[in-house]
């Protein structure tokens, strides 16, 4: 980019046009999808644990019980559960349903609240198997 | 990448492998549907169990099969959306490039290693892992 582009200005976007449903939810796919690859890492180490044997997948399975471990899969989970029913929700989209405004509100809310209650209900079966 | 200068300002060509790689982007989103299903029931059974059961576990081809299944469609699905992240948010053509390959090879070279791992639980559940001594 020469200096003079650089220096040429841009009209406000993100600064000020007003987040909706359509773009939350949007990037909120895109965020959790993004976690989502960050969890890899853990499963990696989860595999290699368990081809290592008991006492290095004794570790493991304490770092990811700790309380931190504990907040991370909570997170992750969340991230699963959103990115899978909006993934869904996107899937419909592609074989052409559900753009009429309404619908795109109803199915966005639908997923939000599934995603809520899917992940609270996993991490308190969790919880409660640990505990 | 083949194409002249001229050409591609124009706009002219295909879009090359653009339809497949939104096909398999949604192919490999259909899989991971009762495949993360799978994961997350494997994961709620496996939390805190002890190292045997968990070896049990992984003892049924079933489970191996459904288990190297998902690794697989994780690994690429996540390779492609990544690849998507690269593309619109990177400006330069050399570093967009370098983040999607190594991304690629990343998500190739982990997703190879887990699959090696599971079956080396599935071969050799209890055996521990030790450095093979040198031959004399």
């Amino acid at each position: 980019m020469t200096s003079l582009q650089q220096r040429r200005p841009l009209s406000p976007h993100l600064q000020i046009y007003k987040i909706q449903i359509t773009s939350l939810l949007s990037i909120l796919h895109r965020a959790t999808g993004m976690i989502l690859f960050g969890g890899v890492f853990m499963w990696t180490l989860y595999f290699f644990a368990l081809a290592s044997g008991s006492a290095f997948y004794q570790q493991v399975q304490d770092l990811l019980l700790h309380p931190l471990g504990l907040c991370s899969l909570g997170l992750w989970s969340f991230a699963l559960c959103y990115h899978f029913f909006n993934g869904i929700r996107h899937l419909f989209w592609d074989m052409g349903f559900g753009y009429e405004m309404k619908t795109v509100r109803l199915t966005g809310w639908l997923v939000i609240t599934s995603s809520f209650l899917a992940s609270g209900f996993l991490m308190l079966f969790i919880l409660f198997e640990v505990f | 990448m083949f194409e002249t200068n001229l050409h591609r300002a124009k706009g002219l060509g295909s879009s090359h492998s653009g339809v497949r790689f939104w096909v398999i982007q949604r192919l490999t989103a259909l899989a991971l549907i009762p495949l993360s299903l799978w994961a997350v029931y494997s994961l709620l059974s496996l939390v805190s169990a002890p190292f045997e059961s968990v070896c049990s576990w992984f003892s049924s081809p079933w489970t191996v099969t459904f288990t190297a299944l998902f690794i697989l469609m994780m690994f690429y699905h996540g390779a492609l959306g990544m690849q998507v992240i690269w593309e619109d948010y990177i400006p330069t053509p050399l570093l967009r490039w370098a983040c999607i390959m190594s991304t690629h090879f990343l998500s190739l070279g982990l997703g190879f290693f887990c699959l090696i791992c599971l079956l080396k639980v599935y071969f050799y559940p209890l055996s521990d892992i030790t450095l093979p001594a040198l031959p004399k």
